[in-house]
């Protein structure tokens, strides 16, 4: 094992000499880790100066770990060009295919490359961050935590592993550093709102949270990097040259894949969507058992937080919540807003953010997004139950029997989004990454319009003319 | 040994290699000849385990292409079409590297480098970066590359393209020297002077398929059939009856000269000369026939025009 490891420093270590001899590489990383911590300096003392007219001291003191993440974040865009043309560099300037002639292993020069990807913003971005430390500490202002710091660090790390991760994959699959480059836009972006996100969290204080943050994106990271090594083959890496966007073959494939070799409707709903269902059969296994567990967190969410401020509230508070909770389904005017189709265009779109959500995170964020949605029945039905109100009569008639179509549906849209994670992750010889994508497209798209529509509208045919009326009986016992 | 049966690859509606069968000895070369596109660089991708193959099978230095790509990279030396050099790096340190990648000692990674620079005259130049050499020294380097692991398989893309007469003979002789040392090489090359020079056997591949493939003399004689020899005269010899021995045709006569085209020459040209003792033979020489005429001859033929000088 330690000679194989050997030749993946091999790899980065000439890599990493080579980015040394750039100067085009060099130069803007020195004045960039030099210049934006004395820039950055500069505009939090001012904004300091600003806020201390309002005594707004708590801003004051999330201002300097938000200065370090901003700090550490932008000498990562910057090298990310070194991952980037990571392999599309070297195919463009013809030195790939000695290296792929030799007697290197694939994951040996993916992760040689990727050593090279994260060492090189990560050195740029450290050193950034220790020199404004020092600013801070000369300025008399107030330095985070060690844990803040530890935090901090490691959101770091985390930011230039899923940057770098995502530029890696890029860089075996483009085909140009143009064409690379370009891409690249697809990873600063998200990540610069994902970085919004955590400025929230750091200037609110919710430090817990941020190291959910850590996890998550450390975790995308991991499942990019799986991607990368589960799709890098050489042969692709020698053999597309040229960057056309074939719209003939993309319609072709993606038509030959949906429709499975059926000559009919009949034989299409018979045979090809059943043999899609099996596919995802394992997702689904996993969505139902995470339905269960996101039941009882939603359950004991609301049972942990909300019977504390139950108990705390005074009796009119208490009341006034009971006689809303009462109000609050105004059955008789129900039809007037709540109408089948609303609830049709409502539903099928929280099974496409949960799919689009997941195509851009492996499922991940696609079933987070389920989990809440599953959650918020166990939280209602907890709710109901510590205000002493009956929950089952109330489920069995308000949520059952549309539920026994809408939730399967939920369920296996769901299934769809975390089945299309797995399989990018998962090597398939044979096949680019593009058909491999449009493979998974198809199948989504042949069991959402056969399955997960005719499921949807019948539930909200059902919820919004059958629930009503059972819920009044329940609710007029 | 290269040994492949049906070996074919096909980019999506592109047949690139149609069926092709090669058997390349220890000790042997093979030049593989073709226009640009017909298929060389694919099948050598094959044979170093680059591109797996559609349908077919070859087996490198003993191992499948397939089953044990990562045995076939380290037994075959490659060079590349493109030089594939890292510009910033030094001679020494590019040779360092690519010995390290083939497991090979720090003892053993000087020797073999200080050898092959000082071979290819580049150990002056070992210091400077690659940056700075010019093509015929990339080139030569690039070889260095391909020879560092002494493998016992030699796959050369155009060898001694962009070098000046004194380095390609002296790539040229090293080549030789391989040969002798029972390494098996194939060459694909458009230097058919240089493939005449060193090749043992010799494949014309159009559009994917190997046309043809044998012996120079082997293609010499299926392309453009049997030897013709002229006979010079130092006077003018007017015998009518030439008693000359079975399996030789005459081609032409004058009072100078005889040519005539001969089905087996070493056991038939002894028995012309005895049977013109009689007559003032001056030299009698073979009707110049190169590997530019055969190549020339099986490209039109395939491609459906049969007239070429």
């Amino acid at each position: 094992m330690f000679s194989k490891l050997r030749l993946v420093w091999l790899v980065a270590g000439r890599e990493l000499k080579d980015q040394a001899r750039d100067w085009r590489v060099l130069a803007p990383m020195i004045i960039l880790v030099i210049a934006f911590p004395f820039l950055m300096n500069e505009f939090a003392k001012q904004t300091v100066d600003f806020l201390n007219q309002y005594e707004a001291n708590l801003i004051l003191d999330r201002f300097v770990p938000f200065s370090i993440m901003i700090i550490g974040f932008f000498p990562i865009t910057i090298s990310l060009v070194v991952a980037l043309e990571a392999f599309v560099g070297e195919k463009e300037r013809g030195t790939i295919e000695p290296m792929l002639s030799a007697p290197l292993d694939n994951w040996q020069l993916y992760f040689g490359k990727l050593l090279v990807g994260v060492a090189t913003p990560l050195i740029a971005s450290y050193l950034s961050i220790a020199l404004y430390l020092v600013l801070v500490v000369r300025q008399n202002l107030t330095l985070p935590s060690p844990m803040v710091m530890l935090q901090l660090m490691l959101l770091t790390t985390a930011h230039a592993m899923l940057m770098v991760s995502a530029a890696i994959v890029i860089s075996v699959q483009s085909t140009s550093v143009k064409a690379a480059n370009l891409l690249a836009s697809f990873i600063v972006l998200p990540v610069a709102l994902l970085m919004q996100g955590e400025a929230v969290l750091l200037f609110w204080g919710n430090e817990h949270i941020l190291w959910l943050a850590i996890v998550g994106v450390l975790i995308i990271s991991l499942l990019l990097i799986r991607v990368g090594i589960a799709h890098f083959q050489r042969e692709y890496l020698l053999g597309r040259e040229i960057d056309v966007i074939n719209m003939r073959w993309v319609w072709n494939t993606f038509w030959r894949y949906f429709m499975g070799g059926a000559k009919s409707f009949g034989q299409w709903y018979g045979s090809v969507l059943p043999a899609a269902l099996r596919r995802i059969a394992p997702a689904a296994l996993a969505v139902t058992l995470i339905a269960f567990i996101s039941l009882w967190m939603g359950y004991d969410w609301i049972m942990v937080n909300a019977a504390g401020l139950i108990n705390k509230a005074t009796p009119e508070r208490l009341q006034k919540i009971e006689t809303s909770i009462s109000n609050l389904p105004d059955l008789t005017n129900l039809q007037g807003s709540l109408n089948a189709p609303f609830l049709f265009m409502n539903n099928t779109r929280a099974v496409a953010v949960i799919f689009f959500a997941g195509l851009f995170s492996f499922g991940v964020l696609g079933i987070l997004i389920y989990m809440l949605n599953i959650g918020v029945i166990g939280g209602l039905y907890a709710l109901f139950e510590l205000l002493g109100m009956q929950p089952l009569p109330m489920f069995l008639a308000g949520v059952v029997p549309h539920g026994i179509f809408e939730l399967p549906a939920l369920m296996i849209g769901s299934a769809v989004a975390l089945y299309m994670g797995a399989a990018l992750v998962t090597p398939q010889t044979g096949k680019s990454m593009g058909e491999i994508i449009l493979e998974l497209l198809a199948d989504w798209v042949k069991i959402f319009f056969g399955v997960v529509i005719p499921l949807l509208a019948v539930a909200a045919l059902i919820e919004a003319y059958v629930t009503p009326g059972l819920l009044l009986g329940v609710m007029a016992k | 040994m290269i040994e492949t049966h049906e070996l074919t690859k096909q980019f999506n509606d592109f047949l690139a290699v149609d069926g092709v069968n090669l058997s390349v000895g220890a000790g042997k070369i093979l030049a593989i000849l073709g226009q640009n596109g017909a298929g060389k660089t694919t099948t050598v991708r094959m044979l170093t385990a680059l591109l797996t193959p559609t349908h077919g099978w070859a087996r490198v230095a003993g191992y499948d292409v397939v089953k044990n790509g990562h045995d076939v990279r380290s037994s075959v030396g490659v060079l590349t079409e493109q030089h594939g050099l890292y510009m910033r790096m030094t001679a020494f340190e590019y040779l360092d590297f690519f010995g390290q990648v083939y497991n090979l000692s720090a003892a053993a990674r000087k020797l073999r480098s200080d050898h092959l620079l000082e071979y290819f005259g580049l150990i002056e130049s070992a210091n400077r970066r690659i940056g700075e050499y010019s093509k015929g020294m990339r080139q030569k380097l690039a070889l260095a590359r391909a020879m560092m692991h002494d493998p016992g398989v030699l796959l050369l893309d155009e060898p001694t393209s962009a070098m000046d007469p004194e380095s390609a003979r002296l790539v040229r002789d090293e080549i030789a020297r391989l040969k002798s040392s029972q390494r098996t090489i194939v060459i694909c090359s458009h230097n058919l002077t240089e493939v005449e020079a060193l090749a043992d056997q010799i494949a014309i591949i159009y559009r994917g398929q190997v046309l043809i493939q044998d012996s120079l003399e082997g293609l010499k004689s299926a392309a453009l059939g049997l030897p013709e020899y002229e006979i010079k005269f130092s006077a003018a010899w007017h015998e009518s009856r030439v008693d000359l021995p079975q399996g030789v045709e005459i081609l032409s006569r004058t009072a100078t000269s005889l040519k005539v085209r001969v089905a087996a020459p070493s056991v038939t040209n002894p028995l012309i000369l005895k049977s013109l003792s009689a007559a003032p033979v001056m030299a009698f020489q073979e009707e110049p026939r190169t590997l530019e005429q055969v190549y020339l001859k099986v490209m039109a033929k395939a491609k459906g025009f049969e007239h070429v000088q």
